[in-house]
């Protein structure tokens, strides 16, 4: 409907608008479109010369719609650019589709004719004066036909001072050489974490030997404190996850066992299961995403607030204030967390036995006497401590890396988390294997 | 006839519990003016300014941007003001996860549907506008020196091209030579843009550099004169404020 309109509307040049001159004329003609029509291409309006192209700009406000932008005009000294319509920050898409028309190719000398135009902002001027700049760079000549509207006035005092060009590193690299030097830079950098973790878990024996020496140095309340933020706060959620386990593991295993008429040995299934590996490997796992990530967010929120700074210039070791209670008190509550998660997970199997298998309780715990050895806590409850120590030194030597941001501090965060599951993993592994040589 | 005023606050007021901020509070800010908005600590300088941005609802009193009550205006509405004003924030607020150039492109996202390229190209005009180098585009906030976190705050603040800025503390934390280098880019985008500037600062050497007129928040109401006058003010915390010692030296160099 806008394109109908339009070709036989006053202000459009096709017709009789034009000078028509024996040289080729190209029209550009951008149109823009009412608002709530459909985005759509126009047809082609053909004109004098060669073609003339139609696109429409959809936000353009009912008011001002159906405006040329741009006429270009192949004269006999060079090519005139008549600016037209509304050349604001809201036609900008309109605007650079119009320019992007323009090429060298078209003429070696072109004149900015600014007459027609109805506004002009600094972005649009801007995007006229980038695409000149481009075209005098590849040598046309452009003059601008007085009078130049004010915006061109403030862009050549911003671009007065020649920019320093960006500097673009390794961009120029083929691909190989890229994929090379990304794969050195990281390794370079894990060595480099490798080595900084080392120096780290140096500083923190180092500060604990020397913390040890006086009770003051040992900040007593905030390690009770940190026992009730990891240890008694945690107990609700370790011991119904230890819980349920254990009955998902009872169930599975007397499934089984039942095959063979073996129901029994379901208790020594859920005994050696939970107090080895389950009780501890659970409460490693969910200590790991409570306090490893409340450890990494906590110092890493200090590190942005300068607080660790802070301190230091008050002549406190922050390894001492903030990582060391942390530690030490992850190092109580974990056993203790440990000895809940065993006791849940047993009354779990037990109730699964009793319900499901007609074990009774009390048979239950005798079974348990006669085949757990005395080591089997034992061996479970030692990992304890070890986990503990693990998770509290990623989440607080991840929280100590956070610079700059707090992008930073969500990544390195989430670092912490994940690195120390992994490592108690592995530590559990290596325990499994130890302890399988050692006899335990 | 004078000119309409672009945003006049008519009798607010502004409380908090039982704390009375803002007092039956009138403020008008007439276009092309600069309007530096000073007041102790506590007397509700942040509160005004987000009251006067619409980020706040007064207690009582009414906020006009253009003779229009902001309460009363639709969601829409509200967003269309939204696009006539710029803010930058007391410590920058770039969005740290964005770099500049995304940073600055981000109103015109909002607002606009331009394609990549025209969105990089306004940007970079943003960022020569107020002065930063090209190459501090790719650059995240993190690594931006303090000026250049102010300099990159105005630049985002003038992405859709306001008739309006809000400037909060605009040279507060800036080594002296970097905040002179501010007020004369303010002069300067001022002069260029037609900007109405407000502008909430303590930096008396940015007022007595940028300044038309002064609001001074006192007693919960607000006494507004020209640079000159309010200077004469008897007012006992005015005069502590332009006559101290730290004042003297401020006015003798303007």
């Amino acid at each position: 409907m806008a394109v109908d309109d339009m070709a036989s509307a006053p202000p459009m040049t096709t017709s009789g608008g034009v000078p028509r001159t024996p040289m080729a004329t190209t029209i550009i003609v951008v149109v823009s479109k009412p608002q709530g029509s459909r985005w759509e291409h126009g047809n082609a309006i053909r004109g004098t010369g060669k073609s003339a192209t139609v696109c429409y700009d959809r936000r353009m406000p009912a008011a001002t719609a159906s405006t040329t932008l741009l006429a270009m005009e192949n004269g006999a000294d060079g090519m005139t650019l008549g600016l037209k319509g509304d050349w604001r920050l809201d036609n900008a898409a309109a605007i650079a589709s119009a320019l992007a028309e323009v090429g060298a190719a078209e003429s070696q000398r072109m004149t900015v004719d600014f007459a027609g135009l109805t506004a002009i902002d600094l972005p649009g001027a801007w995007l006229l004066r980038q695409h000149l700049d481009a075209l005098q760079a590849r040598g046309v000549v452009v003059d601008m036909a007085a009078p130049v509207p004010e915006p061109f006035a403030f862009i050549a005092e911003i671009t007065r001072e020649t920019p320093v060009p960006v500097d673009s590193e390794g961009q120029g690299l083929p691909l190989l050489a890229r994929t090379a030097a990304a794969i050195g830079r990281e390794s370079v950098e894990q060595v480099k974490d490798a080595r900084g973790a080392l120096g780290y878990l140096g500083r923190i024996v180092h500060t604990g030997v020397q913390a040890l020496g006086s009770v003051k140095r040992l900040r007593l309340p905030a390690i009770v404190r940190q026992v009730y933020e990891t240890g008694i706060a945690a107990v609700p959620i370790v011991s119904l996850i230890a819980f349920l386990i254990s009955v998902i593991v009872a169930y599975l295993g007397a499934d089984q066992l039942r095959q063979f008429g073996a129901d029994i040995y379901t208790v020594d299934l859920v005994a050696v299961a939970v107090l080895r590996e389950l009780g501890v490997l659970l409460t490693a796992i969910i200590v790991a995403g409570r306090s490893g990530s409340a450890f990494a967010a906590e110092i890493g929120v200090m590190k942005l607030n300068d607080e660790v700074d802070a301190l230091k210039s008050i002549g406190v070791n922050p390894l001492e204030v903030l990582v060391l209670p942390r530690l030490i008190g992850l190092v109580i509550a974990m056993p203790l967390l440990t000895i809940i998660a065993d006791l849940m997970g047993l009354a779990g199997g037990a109730m699964l036995s009793s319900l499901l298998l007609d074990i009774p309780f009390s048979q239950f715990l005798q079974r348990m006497q006669e085949i757990l050895a005395p080591t089997t806590f034992w061996a479970g409850l030692v990992k304890a401590p070890v986990f503990a120590l693990l998770i509290g030194m990623v989440g607080t030597y991840r929280g100590m890396q956070v610079r700059d941001s707090s992008r930073e501090l969500g990544r390195l965060t989430t670092v912490a988390v994940v690195q120390s599951i992994f490592l108690v993993i592995l530590a559990d592994a290596i325990f499994a294997v130890v302890f399988v040589e050692i006899d335990f | 006839m004078a000119p309409e005023p672009i945003i006049s606050v008519r009798n607010l007021v502004n409380r908090f519990g039982r704390q009375l901020v803002h007092e039956g509070l009138d403020l008008d800010v007439m276009p092309g003016e600069v309007l530096g908005i000073v007041g102790g600590s506590g007397s509700g300088k942040s509160v005004l300014v987000h009251t006067m941005l619409g980020l706040r609802r007064p207690t009582s009193g009414e906020v006009l941007f253009e003779g229009k009550e902001l309460s009363q205006l639709s969601e829409p509405e509200l967003r269309a003001v939204k696009r006539r004003y710029g803010v930058t924030f007391q410590h920058g607020a770039l969005f740290s996860a964005l770099t500049v150039a995304a940073n600055v492109q981000m109103p015109m996202r909002e607002y606009l549907d331009l394609p990549n390229d025209v969105l990089d190209q306004i940007a970079m005009l943003r960022i020569r506008m107020v002065g930063l180098q090209p190459d501090a585009v790719v650059k995240l906030p993190s690594q931006l020196s303090g000026g250049m976190i102010k300099r990159a705050a105005l630049a985002r603040a003038l992405a859709l091209d306001p008739t309006l800025l809000f400037l909060d503390e605009p040279t507060a934390g800036l080594d002296p030579i970097s905040a002179a280098a501010f007020d004369e880019l303010v002069n300067y985008l001022r002069k260029s843009l037609k900007l109405t500037i407000v502008m909430v600062t303590h930096d008396l050497d940015t007022i007595f550099a940028t300044c038309d007129r002064v609001a001074v928040l006192v007693d919960r109401k607000i006494i507004v004169d020209t640079l000159a006058g309010i200077v004469q003010n008897p007012h006992p915390w005015i005069r502590e404020y332009f006559h101290g010692p730290r004042a003297r030296a401020a006015r003798q160099e303007n």
